[in-house]
């Protein structure tokens, strides 16, 4: 026969899911919470959001020389991240070496995809935070886009339940509204991307403390206090999107459920403890950290473990 | 009752319907049979015959001294024209007495019926085995009359029957059971016998209920004997998983079935072993399933041990003319294969798959995003991110560290990764250097 046959290694089929799929999954997943973003706060969110997208593409695609600017989707990903988690009316430029920072500080220098160790919309993030203080703090209520402040700064009372799901508060962008998040992460589970092991650690903590820590006068205000705790804030966009952030999250089933907890007592010391009003963002980037070590440590039983 | 599934595994999809329902059809008798001298795991064989002999089917015609081996026989009657070297599936040349047809089909002497053979005693089974040239037909080859043969102190309470026929496109034992049901009960009984196993259990992936149907009926009357349908899943075939889900025991690492009390064998082999203990008939053919996109007329077939690839195409409408990949075996575990050319169907050769253009594609390798998703299917619980990027850095330590050795290769990991990454490959790798060093470690001593 003349035709070539080509000869590789055993498994001769392959899932059709790729890197680029992957990412666009969690772009489709993130949209919900973009469009509430947008439908709350308006024209400066939608700007943000383009602008930390477009300038986090653009420097990951000077950097690998790539001509597709989209490349793996991985930059779009964390550009559109980190305008979930900025003021909506931050300056363009603010929006801008956010962008371009989550790509070169938090990703490519440690060696690109896979590499780095830190969430790289949180890097940003941080970053931003240290150096335009202000800028990071100055929050509007949704529609009219008046400056207001925080749930977290004004405290329980202010804000009912149902706004406080729905995303009708001051806030970041992406971090308003649960319900719209909840949507979207639903597609991520859906495909398998996420498990409920770091989201459950997560909220699940953060949940408790807030109940045992945050409520005065009996079981329904320390209900409320951990409802409260959990709605408020970035725990919901931070447990869902962020810390299943995969390549700075553990690999270990064990790992990710005491990976998710770890982040929901970091937040609540921050919160309770802590000069922050927030505590989200240093919790993740502190665990993190702590990744490669509790992969190390939470190394499963491989089948037939010979019991030393 | 019902079973669990065991710990992670892929769905990639059956791939089965272009060949469950068709029934098996025998294969034309090679015109040249290639009889490899090695078709198992364990020593080869040395010739018993010369060129120019005049042998008959079912003569041996290759024998060894070793424990772990397994005589091999005639397909055909006619006459040796050669013994020279034919390609194997796992690439290496390997030698083998090529026979040309006389199409007489001529019986040799030695094969003739034992009426009596269900007084037959542990001994004389055990000879019947290894004389009729019996191994593995799930595609490991191992010989059958060594598995049967655990060290003394290991009490066998089941023999379990590995009828799952987990990997995609194959349909060659679910023809089996349709065909054979009751041959396999009696191969099991036998196994049951030879072992002493008050148990032997029957595991159908339940994407084959009418398979589950056949084997409860031609089981009914034995009440030792069960037969359960478990959650189609890949790798369910896989032994160490087989055993996991009938037993809820592990076999210990480094240890083999018998450590834990069970003998797993392939319904295949279970009708060889009927076939040889009744009829004195060795393992001569064997059902194999020809499919694919790349096939024109994808069948299951009657194979003859000896049968070129070349012949078994040739009455399966040969290829299409987008062929790109020929493997054989499934496509998870299977062996691709440069050409058809000079290489025989064995006593392992479960299926020819033949994919085409658009199922193979040549993927780049890119970084691992740590997604988990290996960690997460592998059914034996190593890393497999972490061996494959220690192999990549050239730490076979490490990769060892990591539990490469205990990799049972189903290729679950591999299927999954969406950056590509040749996670089996690498493993397989670090295997060979992992067992050299420890041999050369184990010389020092």
């Amino acid at each position: 026969m003349d035709r070539k046959l080509v000869v590789s290694s055993s498994p001769h089929l392959k899932t059709t899911e790729s890197v680029q799929s992957v990412m666009i999954d969690v772009l489709v997943a993130l949209f919900p919470a973009a469009l509430a973003g947008v439908i709350f706060f308006g024209a400066p969110a939608l700007i943000t959001m383009v602008l930390t997208t477009v300038s986090a593409m653009v420097a990951e695609a000077i950097i690998l020389r790539q001509r597709n600017i989209f490349g793996d989707g991985s930059a779009a990903v964390a550009g559109l991240l980190l305008a979930m988690v900025l003021p909506p009316t931050v300056p363009w430029w603010l929006a801008v070496i956010g962008g371009v920072t989550a790509i070169v500080i938090g990703k490519q220098v440690f060696g690109g995809i896979g590499n780095n160790i830190f969430n790289p919309a949180l890097v940003a993030r941080a970053i931003l935070m240290a150096s335009w203080a202000t800028h990071m703090t100055t929050w509007v209520r949704p529609v009219d886009l008046a400056t207001a402040a925080t749930p977290l700064a004004l405290g329980q009372r202010a804000f009912s339940f149902t706004n406080l799901f729905v995303g009708a508060v001051p806030g970041c962008i992406g971090e308003t509204s649960a319900f719209a998040l909840i949507l979207g992460a639903g597609w991520l589970f859906y495909k398998g991307h996420i498990t409920w092991r770091i989201p459950g650690g997560f909220i699940g903590t953060v949940f408790i403390m807030g109940f045992l820590f945050g409520g005065y006068g009996g079981a329904m205000a320390m209900f409320s206090a951990g409802l409260f705790h959990v709605l408020a804030g970035g725990v919901m966009l931070g447990a869902l999107f962020m810390a299943t952030d995969m390549v700075t999250s553990p690999v270990t089933a064990k790992g990710q459920l005491i990976f998710g907890i770890g982040c929901g007592l970091l937040t609540m010391l921050i919160r309770i403890f802590g000069a922050f009003p927030e505590g989200v963002m240093f919790a993740i980037l502190m665990m993190n950290a702590l990744t490669p070590l509790i992969d190390n440590k939470t190394l499963p039983r491989k089948y037939g473990e010979v019991a030393k | 009752m019902s079973f669990k599934t065991f710990k992670g595994g892929v769905h990639p999809g059956d791939f089965k319907s272009a060949t469950e329902k068709k029934p098996v059809v025998p294969a034309k008798p090679p015109a040249v049979a290639i009889i490899p001298l090695s078709q198992h795991i364990g020593a080869p064989c040395e010739p018993l015959v010369a060129v120019g002999d005049e042998v008959k089917m079912g003569q041996k015609v290759g024998d060894s001294k070793g424990f772990v081996s397994a005589p091999v026989h005639s397909s055909v009657s006619g006459k040796v024209i050669k013994i020279e070297m034919c390609n194997s599936a796992l690439g290496r040349p390997v030698q083998a007495v090529y026979i040309e047809n006389d199409f007489q089909d001529t019986w040799h002497e030695d094969v003739v019926p034992n009426p009596n053979w269900q007084q037959l005693e542990i001994d004389e089974l055990k000879k019947l085995i290894r004389e009729g040239g019996i191994v593995g037909m799930g595609g490991a080859t191992f010989p059958t009359h060594v598995k049967v043969s655990p060290p003394p102190g290991q009490v066998i309470e089941y023999v379990l029957v590995n009828a799952a026929e987990c990997e995609p496109y194959l349909t060659a034992d679910h023809r089996a059971m349709l065909e054979r049901p009751e041959d396999i009960i009696v191969g099991l009984q036998i196994v049951m016998k030879v072992v002493n196993a008050p148990k032997g259990m029957i595991g159908i992936e339940d994407n084959k209920p009418d398979a589950v149907e056949a084997l409860k009926k031609a089981a009914a009357n034995f009440p030792n004997i069960e037969v359960h349908a478990l959650h189609t899943k890949y790798p369910q075939g896989a032994e160490k998983q087989l055993i996991k889900v009938f037993t809820n025991r592990e076999v210990p690492s480094g240890g083999l079935p018998s450590m834990v009390g069970c003998v797993v064998q392939n319904p295949g082999t279970c009708i060889a072993i009927a076939d040889m203990v009744r009829f004195g008939k060795p393992l001569i053919e064997r059902n194999v399933t020809i499919t694919g996109s790349g096939i024109m007329e994808p069948k299951n077939m009657l194979v003859r041990v000896g049968t070129p690839l070349e012949e078994v195409i040739e009455q399966c409408g040969g290829f299409k003319s987008n062929i790109r990949k020929m493997v054989l075996g499934g496509p998870m575990m299977g062996f691709s294969q440069p050409g058809p050319e000079n290489q025989p169907v064995t006593k392992g050769t479960s299926g020819i798959l033949c994919l085409t253009d658009q199922e193979v594609q040549l993927y780049d390798i890119r970084q691992c995003i740590k997604c988990a998703k290996c960690v997460d299917v592998c059914p034996v619980s190593i890393m497999p991110l972490f061996i494959g990027s220690s192999v990549e850095q050239g730490m076979y330590d490490k990769a060892e560290a990591y539990n490469a050795m205990d990799c049972i290769e189903c290729g679950c990991c591999t299927y999954i990764c969406p950056s590509r990454r040749p996670l089996v490959q690498w493993i397989r790798m670090s295997k060979g250097d992992i067992a050299a060093r420890r041999a050369a470690a184990a010389a020092k001593k």
